[in-house]
């Protein structure tokens, strides 16, 4: 087997036994970036030579006897990441120039434990938007394609260069962050695994804040075992970040080998909108029964405020980014664009550096806190968002996890769903309501599509209850045994 | 509700983003298609509900009131577009 078809798990394995060196590994991998990233576009920022560094670090640990399972592991890094002296853009043209003088906590215990980065990955500017093409820095191409067709694919996202370097095989694993879907829509448009945790388990210390209410760090990797790694070495007290929560970090690992045997699985009923695809729907059913047939028992369950999850989203994730990029001015960081004085400074800078997408989530937002909209908008939504939590701590009464799809379609072609900024929102129907209740959810791909493009399920969890998500996703991905690969991959097409 | 040019104006001018007279038109009809999209919130009935701000599961933690972190100017202003010593730099405010 190839060095970059390997999982992080098979690698830790080959590596320990010293079957293989992990500046081979990093090698193998740098030069699928080489090859691939010039089509695919999944990295802003490569850094070769610092993936190399690492790598020989990473050898002399393990030749200590010393390494752990992400030691010397090549991993892509989302750039919404600050990592100290390498360049951060948050695909963004306003931080062009950015180069962090730190280390967000995330990346910091990654490389503590190891881990080598093979550059900075591409997303939708400031982590805004479902399809990459928001990205100051050019689209990313899904590495899957419809069957006898070569039409270009969006990897979803925000996390779509993250997505699509680990489904070409470029990166064993990569960093995500997730607001309102941007780890699991993305996973489910490449076939990958991918974890929101709950809100408060990683630090967003150094992460770039798109709705401080709601981002959160994850891991997206091939198999649900690799993102149980990943996200043990993420996860933990920062106090750095006010709203880290101080919880011992379980062992992530152990929990996704755990049985399904007698966990109560609920299915939403709100979730079976209207005009959802019958392949869609085909492929729930298909979920329901798989963890049936592994001994869980299936209960109907409500969360009536479900339809009311985009438009709440729609009015509290601007708002917090209307205040959080505020400080985008020209004046401590990013470029700066010289006008008539202070004023015309600011607003010539913003105009030039910001795109179109994040400018009307700006002006929204600004719009939803103003003077006399306060009220009718913002602390509406945050009361019907207080009604969204409800219903999932009195599902959780009744049920241990809840089974939906992961996003109303396959990956769309790029250029399509563009005629209005709603109907690109519609992407996150279904992951946006555990954002907003800030509950751990994964998505796990669970099949293809009558196109040949991969489907992921979603498992919501209870708060702090990632083990049970990462046993129930196991679960389905021992079932639905996937093991399709895209058209575009490191060693050759499919 | 409608925004109307002059409210897209305003906005835009508390937002500190310059946007020329040709681009209003099209931005009032995206953000209205937003705005009309949430309006589907005035059916919910919020009477006696409290607002939910936070994702986090926990009041705000406070730390003790002391300086734990600073003396790297050079640090802080390696990014700045513009600076003047140890100072950010930006164009003069008052003649």
């Amino acid at each position: 087997m190839s060095l970059t078809d390997l999982t992080i798990a098979q690698a830790g394995a080959k590596l320990a036994a010293k079957e293989i060196s992990a500046v081979e590994l990093t090698a193998a991998h740098n030069a699928a970036v080489a090859a691939l990233n010039p089509r695919l576009n999944a990295f802003i920022t490569t850094t070769p030579e610092f993936a190399l560094e690492q790598a020989k670090t990473a050898d002399a640990t393990i030749a200590a006897g010393k390494a752990g399972p992400l030691t010397g592991i090549p991993l892509a890094i989302k750039d919404l990441f600050c990592t100290e002296g390498v360049r951060t853009t948050a695909a963004s043209k306003i931080l062009e120039p950015f180069i962090p003088p730190y280390e967000s906590t995330v990346t910091a215990q990654l490389k503590a434990a190891g881990a080598v980065f093979l550059g900075k990955a591409n997303l939708d500017e400031f982590a805004m938007g479902s399809s990459n093409i928001t990205s100051g820095y050019g689209p990313v191409e899904n590495p899957w394609k419809r069957n006898g067709s070569d039409a270009k694919l969006v990897p979803g996202g925000s996390s779509g260069g993250s997505a699509a370097a680990v489904a070409a095989r470029m990166a064993l694993g990569a960093t995500g962050t997730d607001t309102g879907g941007s780890i699991r829509q993305p996973a489910s448009f490449t076939g990958l695994a991918g974890i929101k945790p709950t809100y408060g388990r990683c630090s967003r210390f150094g992460i770039i804040a798109f709705a401080s209410s709601l981002d959160q760090a994850g891991p997206m990797a091939r198999t649900v075992e690799d993102c149980a790694i990943m996200l043990g070495a993420m996860s933990g007290f920062d106090a750095k970040d006010s709203t880290s929560a101080e919880r011992l970090v379980p062992d992530f690992r152990a929990a996704a080998a755990r049985s399904v045997k007698g966990l109560r699985i609920g299915i939403p009923t709100e979730y079976r909108a209207d005009g959802m695809s019958t392949e869609i729907a085909a492929l729930w059913e298909k979920g329901v029964a798989w963890l049936r047939e592994q001994g869980a028992e299936i209960v109907d369950i409500s969360l009536p405020h479900t339809k009311y999850g985009l438009p709440v989203y729609y009015i509290v994730a601007p708002a917090e980014a209307s205040s959080n990029l505020a400080r985008y001015d020209g004046v401590r960081f990013g470029k700066r664009v010289d006008g008539e004085d202070l004023i015309d400074m600011y607003e010539r800078t913003r105009a030039a550096g910001f795109g179109a997408e994040v400018k009307r989530r700006i002006m929204i937002g600004t719009y939803v806190l103003s003077h006399g909209y306060y009220d009718a908008y913002y602390l509406r939504a945050q009361k019907i968002r207080a009604l969204m939590l409800r219903d999932f701590t009195l599902a959780f009464d009744k049920v241990d996890a809840i089974l939906t799809p992961t996003a109303p379609s396959a990956a769309f072609g790029l250029g399509e769903k563009m005629a209005d900024p709603v109907t690109m929102y519609l992407n996150d129907v279904f992951t946006v309501p555990a954002s907003l209740a800030g509950v751990p959810a994964m998505s796990v791909p669970a099949g293809l599509s009558a196109e040949g493009l991969p489907l992921g399920l979603q498992i919501i969890g209870k708060h702090f209850d990632e083990e049970t998500v990462l046993a129930v996703s196991a679960a389905i991905e021992r079932a639905a045994n996937f093991t399709a690969k895209p058209s575009l991959m490191a060693g050759g097409a499919n | 509700m409608s925004l109307d040019a002059a409210t897209v104006r305003r906005i835009a001018k508390l937002a500190r983003i310059r946007v020329d007279e040709a681009e209003i038109a099209i931005l009032q009809t995206e953000l209205n298609a937003i705005l009309g999209y949430v309006d589907q919130l005035n059916e919910v009935d919020v009477t006696g509900i409290e607002p939910l701000s936070g994702g986090a599961q926990m009041a705000m933690r406070l730390r003790p009131d002391i300086c734990n972190d600073g003396e790297m100017p050079e640090k802080i202003l390696a990014n700045a577009p513009d600076r003047a010593g140890e100072f950010f730099a930006v164009p003069k405010v008052v003649e």
